[in-house]
């Protein structure tokens, strides 16, 4: 398969382009909901125009009445998200809470992604336990209880979990924290007895939960997959996450490289466009480089992770890497090229900066990927 | 089976039959790489029976036309070939100027004529050809080229000299640009071919830091240059004084090419294969900085697969060549200097038997020029900047 967008996906990337550009536009979403001090740091509207454009269920298989595409087209949304900066649930709930529920029973789909599809539910997908992303590590217990389990322990950074209508919980049901097998998925609705939510503002103006179970009892059906063997499913929510939050975060620095490239064809000092200063061109085509292949190292993995490769994994782990760079590196630049109005609230080009932080340690930063790529490697 | 499919199994029993053994293993010396030209000779008989295999298929030139000596595959019968002979390591068959870069020019601006003589003549090895770019006082600044062909009628007399020409001393014919029109910069250089055996062109081997010497300076004194070589052959390719259309074209092939987009060793990772070969772990820096660069050494893989891809489609920027050039060859420095980081004291003989006479600190003195040969990594970002982010003034 060429690595470059087929017609359809083209026309699906227009497609998304022209929504995010109007809908999801910085103005209209990011810095709307922020400045009303919003709760969920999203708005519902615009999920359910999401829903009516088809995008919630754009994982969803046809037979359970969604698009049944890829991790591709998932993240051409994503890339268009990601350039506008736009807050929904969007990556937790229809890329990862989808992904989880695909591997879920009749029951828990029908239960499910009726509300997805028709953007009245919102998902979130709790996984982390401490402030950096270790998925190795998994002390959140589930125990049998009854016909059910009985869930206690903690999850931190669950992304929009105060809004959410399910949560996927990561579990263990047997052995100990860092255990690879063990493990159990569970869809955790909202209304759950005995947990706790303590919503916090993060410095991108998104929501995240840390969460408290505290005795939670959960029916048996609330199970996705199989009970201790859900490490392989949480692999696969993991990989559609860290392609996912790839996808955004090269639309995250496309949206800065070409709001910063702009600035250098617009600001004058010393009598010319600063954009004529060799300092400044090298630097920016630096730039331009880092992002396209990080676009690259994207599209090849979303294409193995559609394809069900088996180096579909290590390529997700690269993606995420070199996308962090690349964004990371396109804030800083953007910033430091605008100089004294990069620094304002008024311009935009500092939310890029706040969302490339909270993305980078979504799903694991660089040094846990880059990490991981060396140990999938072998050494 | 798909079309596809059926080919891939034809190739992949072709190759079976067809590569021995010896040509399966990397490549170890200069030696073991086949050139071709009027002075070759094959280092053994593997070589020599693999190399006339793929001459006879088309193999050397796999995806030039048939008339031209290729195979006529299509873009996707290519890099299924690609593929099945990175699968079983085989080496190339032939290196050459003129596959990869006389070539491409040929088949863009050459005359039907040129192309029949000139490609067969290539595809099958009987030519080799060197590039006559550089000058002494014309680096970075190309288009400042001095060497001069005086018209005289019939013919060209050509003065000047040339620097950095690779493997001058070995080759047999020279492209060549050759100001012929001293009053415009652009529009006053002409794209030449003229044998190394005519009287008046001589060549000098450059000693590199590496210890080799793959370069020359090449001098031309009093050179006589027919006009036409035969009917519909004239001396150069495209019209005479609109060479910089050629150059700048043919130097895309070569940037394409430095960039090493079409993957093998120059895009694989290596954290694993230098802790193996320390035998035993390497510091924590080192291996995250090891870490850090596989991940950049996958995502370029990528990229030369996707530029690759587009290219086939006609949807790559223009200028993306020099992106990859750029990108390429900074990583391929970063690359050698962690293989002599992980290879400590062992990796700084330079001429023992054990260290395959100095393997590691040549390769890596070598890589120093990947980002100055063939545009610099500051011109490369002159040229993004310019073309593809359209900044003012540069």
């Amino acid at each position: 398969m060429p690595l470059y967008h087929d017609d359809d996906q083209a026309m699906l990337a227009d497609t998304a382009a022209q929504f995010m550009g109007e809908e999801g536009a910085i103005a209209k979403q990011l810095r709307h909901w922020r400045d009303k001090g919003c709760k969920d740091g999203f708005g519902h509207a615009l999920w359910k125009q999401m829903a009516e454009m088809g995008f919630t269920g754009i994982l969803v298989p046809e037979a359970d009445g969604g698009l049944g595409m890829g991790h591709v087209e998932a993240g051409i949304v994503l890339e268009e998200i990601g350039r506008n900066l736009t807050p929904s649930p969007f990556l937790t709930s229809s890329v990862m809470a989808a992904t989880a529920l695909g591997q879920g029973g009749d029951d828990l789909r029908a239960r499910y992604l009726p509300g997805l599809l028709a953007g009245d539910s919102v998902f979130a997908v709790a996984i982390d336990e401490g402030a950096k992303h270790n998925p190795d590590r998994i002390a959140c217990k589930a125990e049998k209880s009854g016909n059910g389990f009985r869930l206690n322990g903690k999850k931190d950074f669950v992304v929009q979990g105060a809004s959410a209508d399910m949560i996927v919980v990561a579990a263990r049901t047997s052995g100990s924290e860092t255990d690879a097998e063990g493990i159990t998925l569970f869809a955790v609705p909202r209304d759950a007895a005995g947990m706790g939510h303590n919503s916090v503002r993060l410095v991108d103006s998104s929501m995240a939960s840390h969460i408290t179970f505290e005795n939670v009892e959960l029916d048996g059906d609330a199970v996705i997959g199989e009970v201790d063997g859900g490490r392989a499913v949480l692999n696969r929510v993991l990989d559609a996450g860290r392609v996912g939050a790839a996808a955004e975060g090269v639309g995250v620095a496309r949206g800065s490289m070409d709001m910063t490239v702009d600035y250098l064809k617009q600001r004058k000092q010393f009598g010319k466009l600063i954009g004529e200063f060799q300092a400044l061109q090298h630097r920016a085509a630096h730039l331009y480089s880092e992002v396209e292949i990080a676009r690259a190292a994207v599209i090849k993995a979303q294409q193995l992770l559609d394809a069900g490769a088996e180096n579909a994994s290590l390529m997700a782990s690269v993606a995420k890497a070199k996308a962090g760079k690349a964004a990371g590196l396109a804030v800083k630049e953007g910033v430091q090229m605008h100089g004294g109005i990069g620094m304002t609230d008024e311009y935009d080009i500092g939310l890029y900066m706040k969302r490339d932080r909270a993305l980078a340690e979504f799903m694991g930063d660089v040094y846990y990927h880059a990490g991981r790529v060396a140990e999938m490697s072998g050494y | 089976m798909s079309d596809l499919d059926q080919f891939r199994s034809e190739t992949r029993a072709w190759l079976e039959a067809n590569c021995p053994p010896e040509m399966r293993e990397p490549v170890r010396d200069d030696a073991d790489v086949y050139w071709g030209g009027r002075k070759a000779t094959f280092k053994n008989d593997a070589q020599k029976a693999w190399f006339e295999a793929c001459r006879d298929k088309g193999y050397t030139v796999p995806a030039w036309p048939t008339e031209y000596g290729g195979a006529g595959l299509s873009p996707a019968e290519a890099k299924v070939l690609r593929e099945e002979m990175s699968r079983i390591n085989a080496r190339s068959p032939l290196s050459s100027f003129g596959i990869w870069m006389l070539g491409p020019a040929l088949l863009q601006f050459g005359t039907e004529q040129q192309k029949l003589k000139y490609l067969n003549e290539i595809a099958r090895g009987e030519i080799r050809w060197c590039q006559g770019y550089s000058e002494p006082g014309s680096g970075s600044d190309l288009v400042s080229l001095q060497t001069y062909g005086e018209d005289k009628g019939d013919h060209w007399i050509v003065n000047g000299q040339k620097i950095w020409t690779s493997y001058a001393d070995k080759a047999d014919w020279i492209f060549c640009l050759v100001r012929t029109d001293k009053n415009d910069k652009y529009r006053g250089i002409t794209f030449m071919l003229f044998d190394m055996e005519t009287p008046g062109v001589s060549t000098k081997p450059i000693l590199l830091i590496s210890g080799n010497s793959p370069f020359c300076e090449t001098f031309f004194d009093d050179v006589e240059v027919p006009k036409q070589y035969g009917d519909g052959i004239p001396a150069q390719v495209g019209e005479v004084n609109r060479g910089w259309d050629v150059a700048k074209y043919l130097l895309g092939h070569e940037r394409e090419m430095i960039s090493g987009a079409d993957g093998g060793d120059r895009t694989a990772a290596i954290g694993a294969t230098l802790t193996r070969a320390a035998g035993a772990p390497l510091d924590p820096v080192l291996r995250a900085e090891l870490a850090m660069f596989d991940v950049d050494a996958l995502a370029y893989a990528a990229m030369g697969e996707k530029f690759l891809d587009e290219v086939k489609v006609g949807k790559a920027h223009p200028a993306q060549p020099n992106m990859m050039k750029y990108a390429g060859t900074e990583l391929n420095k970063r690359r050698h200097e962690l293989i002599m980081a992980a290879g400590g004291s062992a990796a700084l003989e330079w001429d023992s038997s054990e260290s395959s006479e100095g393997a590691k600190p040549r390769a890596w003195l070598r890589t120093k020029a990947n980002s100055i040969e063939g545009g610099t990594s500051e011109v490369m970002l002159n040229v993004i900047a310019k073309r593809i982010l359209e900044l003012p003034g540069a």
